[in-house]
This record gives C-alpha cells, sequence and structure tokens, in this order.
C-alpha cells in the first residue's frame, strides 16, 4: 500500500472518539474533513509565536505574520500551478468565492445574455448565478446530466453562443462524485471566448489540480474540504481578469490611498482582500495542502479509488438499492436510495450505530430532484477511511435495514 | 387521561428499553398506531416544512372544542416522533396543548431531535401543533365575543 493509513489516522485526533458508545466511522467527508495535528498545531504556533496583524506593521510580529500568510499564498498557487501567487485570493470558502465573482461579474453581463451551468450543481454553484441573472435580465441555461450522472460535451457546444459570457461548473459533483471533464469543457468555451469557472470544492483533497492545465479562468475551493480549518478558502483567478475586475468589498488592505472625494485601489491579491484576512486559515490550509502533498494526491486518489470500488460492491449487493451516480469517471462520494425505506430513517439509526453519512438532497436540490427523489444516503471518503471502515457501515446498514423493511 | 399523564405513561413505557435499538423498534411500532391524515389532507398546505422527511399535519376542532390531531410521514422515525406528540396533545383543548412543556421528550431521550441541526422538524412539528391550537383559541374567544355582544 502506498499510504501508511495507520499512521494518518494516528495523525487526526478525532478519529479515536466514539459515538453513542462506538466507534466514530466518519463517512461525511463531502461536507467537510476531519484535521490533523499537523494543520492543528500550525494554528496554535501561529498564534503562540507569530500573531499580528499582517502588511500593516514596521514591527517584527507584523513582518513574521505577513511572510507566514504570504508564503502560504506562495504554496497554494505553486501548488494548484497558478502562474503568479497573486492570483490566488484568500476568501472564506469556495461559496464566498464563487459569490465574489457573480457579484462583480454584473459589470460584464447584460439583458438577453447568458449565463451556462449544469444541473449537478451545488447550491453555491448555482444560485449566485441565478441570481446575478435576475438581477440582469440575463438567462440561466442548465445543461442536464445523464442516468449515469455525466455530462454531454455535446451539450456544451449546442449552448454556448455570442450570447454566453460564462460557464460555471463542478469539478467533482458532490452528490453523484461524477469528475466532470472540466478541461474539455473549458476549451469548448474558450472557442467561443467564454471564461470558465470550476468550483473545485470536491476536488481539491481528491484529485491532482492543475490550473495552467485546465486553462479557467476562475477556480473555487474551501479549505475545510480538504483537511484544512473552516472559513479560508481560495478564489484563483487569470490575472487578466482579475485585473479588469472591480473591487468587490471596500476598507482595509484593498485600499491604496484615500482621499474624501476619491480612493484608489491596491494591487492584486490585496485588491479582493478587504479587511483583515484570516490569517491562521491561510497557514491551516497550507499546512493542510502540505499534508496531501506529502502522502501524494495520486497515492490518496488510487487508494479512494480502491475504497470507492470495494463499497460500490458491497453495496451492490443489497436488495432494492440503488446507487446514483455511476459515472465512468468517479471519485470517493456514493449516493444511493433504497426502495420503500426514507433516507432519513436510515440516517438517523446508522448515526446510532457511530456512523457519520449524510442524508437529503446535500445543497444540489434541483440535482436530486431530477433524479425523481427527495434525497438520497451520501457516504463520501476521505484519505483516512479504511476499508474495515466500509465493513462496519455495511454490518450497521443491514441491520438498519432489517429494522426498517 | 391529561396530557401529564399521558407523558408520563410514555416515559414508563420508554423506561423498559436501555438499548437505542428497541427504542427506535418501538418508535417505529409507534408510528403505526398514528390516526392517519385523510389523503386529501396531504397536500402542501398541510406539509411541515422544516423536515428532511415529508410530515402532514391536519387538526379539527370535535364537539367538546378539544382538537383532534391526524398527521402522516413518508419516514417511519419521524411518523413514530409525530405519532408520540399526537398521542400526548390530541383529544384536548387548546389551551392544554398550549400550556404543556413536552417534557417527556427530553426523559425518552428524543431531546437530541429537538436541536435545530436536526433535519426532522420535531421542533417545527410542535410549533405547527401550537399554531393550530392557537388558531382554535382564537376563534372560539372571536365567538364569545360575538355572543357576549
Amino acid at each position: 500500500m502506498l499510504l501508511d493509513i495507520e499512521q494518518i489516522r494516528k495523525d487526526f485526533p478525532i478519529l479515536k472518539q466514539t459515538v453513542n458508545g462506538k466507534p466514530l466511522v466518519y463517512l461525511d467527508n463531502a461536507a467537510t474533513t476531519q484535521k490533523p495535528v499537523q494543520v492543528i498545531n500550525r494554528m496554535v504556533a501561529y498564534y503562540e509565536n507569530e500573531n499580528s496583524n499582517v502588511h500593516r506593521g514596521v514591527h517584527q510580529m507584523s513582518q513574521l505574520a505577513t511572510d507566514a500568510y504570504e508564503s502560504a499564498r506562495k504554496y497554494i498557487a505553486n501548488y494548484i500551478h497558478a502562474s503568479d501567487p497573486k492570483e490566488v485570493i484568500f476568501t472564506r470558502g469556495a461559496t464566498e468565492s464563487i459569490n465574489l465573482i457573480a457579484n462583480i461579474f454584473e459589470t460584464f453581463v447584460n439583458e438577453g445574455d447568458e449565463i451556462v451551468i449544469t444541473s449537478m450543481e451545488h447550491h453555491s454553484n448555482l444560485v449566485p448565478w441565478q441570481q446575478l441573472c435576475v438581477r440582469t435580465g440575463a438567462g440561466l441555461i442548465v445543461i442536464p446530466v445523464n442516468e449515469e450522472g455525466e455530462l454531454d460535451t455535446d451539450q456544451f457546444k449546442n449552448a454556448l453562443n455570442e450570447k454566453t459570457r460564462l460557464v460555471a461548473l463542478a469539478h467533482i459533483s458532490n452528490v453523484l462524485g461524477t469528475i466532470n471533464p472540466v478541461k474539455e469543457i473549458t476549451q469548448l468555451a474558450h472557442e467561443m471566448d467564454v471564461p470558465v469557472l470550476i468550483d473545485g470544492a470536491q476536488a481539491i483533497a481528491h484529485i491532482p489540480v492543475d490550473v495552467s492545465d485546465i486553462d479557467c479562468e476562475f477556480y473555487t475551493f474551501s479549505g475545510h474540504k480538504a483537511y484544512a480549518p473552516m472559513g479560508i478558502g481560495v478564489l484563483y483567478g487569470k490575472t487578466e481578469w482579475l485585473d479588469k475586475l472591480p473591487p468587490y468589498q471596500f476598507g482595509g488592505e484593498m485600499i491604496e490611498s484615500v482621499h474624501f472625494d476619491a480612493t484608489t485601489f491596491n494591487e492584486l491579491p490585496y485588491k479582493f482582500e478587504a479587511g483583515t484576512p484570516n490569517v491562521e486559515g491561510a497557514l491551516g490550509l497550507e499546512a493542510a495542502i502540505r499534508y496531501i502533498d506529502k502522502h501524494g494526491i495520486e497515492n490518496i486518489r488510487k487508494y479512494e479509488d480502491e475504497l470507492l470500488a470495494f463499497a460500490t460492491s458491497q453495496l451492490n449487493l443489497i436488495e432494492d438499492l440503488q446507487i446514483i451516480g455511476t459515472a465512468a469517471q468517479k471519485t470517493a462520494v456514493i449516493s444511493f436510495i433504497v426502495d420503500g425505506v426514507h433516507a432519513y430513517d436510515i440516517g438517523t439509526l446508522l448515526d446510532k450505530m457511530g456512523i457519520a453519512i449524510r442524508t437529503g438532497n446535500h445543497c444540489a436540490q434541483p440535482l436530486v430532484e431530477s433524479f425523481g427523489l427527495t434525497g438520497t444516503i451520501r457516504m463520501s471518503l476521505a484519505m483516512y477511511n479504511t476499508k474495515k471502515e466500509i465493513e462496519l457501515f455495511m454490518e450497521a446498514l443491514i441491520k438498519v435495514l432489517s429494522m426498517l423493511r | 387521561m391529561t396530557i401529564k399523564e399521558q407523558e408520563k405513561a410514555i416515559v414508563e413505557e420508554f423506561s423498559i428499553f436501555d438499548d437505542w435499538m428497541d427504542k427506535y423498534a418501538y418508535l417505529i411500532e409507534l408510528g403505526k398506531e398514528l390516526p392517519v391524515i385523510d389523503e386529501k389532507y396531504k397536500t402542501n398546505q398541510y406539509l411541515i416544512t422544516g423536515c428532511q422527511s415529508r410530515v402532514w399535519l391536519f387538526a379539527e376542532l370535535d364537539n367538546e372544542g378539544k382538537v383532534v390531531f391526524t398527521a402522516d410521514s413518508d419516514a417511519v422515525i419521524t411518523k413514530g416522533i409525530v405519532s408520540l406528540l399526537v398521542k400526548v396533545l390530541s383529544v384536548h383543548t387548546p389551551k392544554e396543548i398550549l400550556d404543556a412543556d413536552l417534557e417527556f421528550l427530553d426523559q425518552i431521550g428524543l431531546k437530541e431531535h429537538l436541536s435545530p441541526t436536526r433535519a426532522n422538524g420535531l421542533v417545527s412539528m410542535i410549533k405547527q401543533m401550537q399554531f393550530y391550537a392557537r388558531a382554535f383559541q382564537l376563534k372560539s374567544n372571536v365567538k364569545k365575543i360575538k355572543r357576549d355582544e
């Protein structure tokens, strides 16, 4: 095995917890992942040794904090293959990153224009665009998924035209686990001179992310779904685009000079980082990405794929169980339903057995409804999960179903 | 039986089980005793929002001025929880319903379902039942005023 799972599990203190007297089996990683000591310690060390406001003071502490914050940016930029650290904007998370762009993109959107999204989007990559359309009178074009939960690139070809202002889509679906052909779709959009935003919330901890290779204009992700703390995330944007977009919040570091009659704004990346930033979050995110990189994202992917295949084969043995999302390119997420049994009942009873999964529409209500469902049960994996945990999950599921059927 | 007596009886029934599985199995059984809402009321109008599972609740006044609840849910655990509430609150006056503190939910170990993070909407169910009670109370007050005039 390429990963030392035993050691990895030791790095995550929370995995020692028990729930209702049973060892915690945490399979809700698409909602948020747990944090390793390397991340927790980095944040503690910051407050013990380096805390100060960044970019402000001439004193040594401020210099230390600024250096740490900027080196986190540099490290992350390098990891995702941004061409310059200034293309990495720290935000509260993927949702804020997308809202940021959707708010200021109004400059480029007029009545009758079109924004293209897909039917598998999380509400965070749907509602901001829908509301942009409401404000501007633009149309929201939704590319559907097929029964397997895959996108058809031909549908993009048909949807793209001279009215299209932006394509926004998920790298990986949080409900179906589908890995979308984002590079191909970006290429199609570029043929029509349309910029592309990719919501990488479910991708960053599971597959390699290379924004230069994808060539997208914007890429967003949250730290907390990749072993980092909550309240930190990234908006990657190509310099050319970030330069021509107006600022979105005002005050603090984003200012260059202020007079009562006018203000000039700071350059990238500070232009989009109003107020005191979440420094400890940025350092935690750096530590988390370093943790991923130390183990190797390709190794993690391979291991999670093995778990996914095992879990899929086990679930398929259960009568009347249907997996929702059977794309050929898939990772780390399995949604399913059981005929005649409500997802909520299954989730409630699994919780009693120490198993954390999620039920419901997973913040992707239109997608779940497009499958004719009101909710699914979702198991989502991370690098610290084990085959043994999937066995425990299966045992519990079988027991629960015997109670409910 | 008063609301308090009914609550006490339920707490006693639940105290037999020390295993959560038996407790939930019993809850599921209780769901089967729920006076089921008339199909014609299983519409959005009677749907309680804030639940991950769907819950329909209907209330009417009987001849003695007591509120009679009927309900249904597509999830069996939720149905069991509604059934408990109906068992305790149904066929009581609006005032009795509004005065009930429903402490038994805590005592039988269902308090966790009261947390707002739980999507089963126990809180919404209780609110909706109280809402019906208040509406009936208001209606009868209006009637009284009219009579006094």
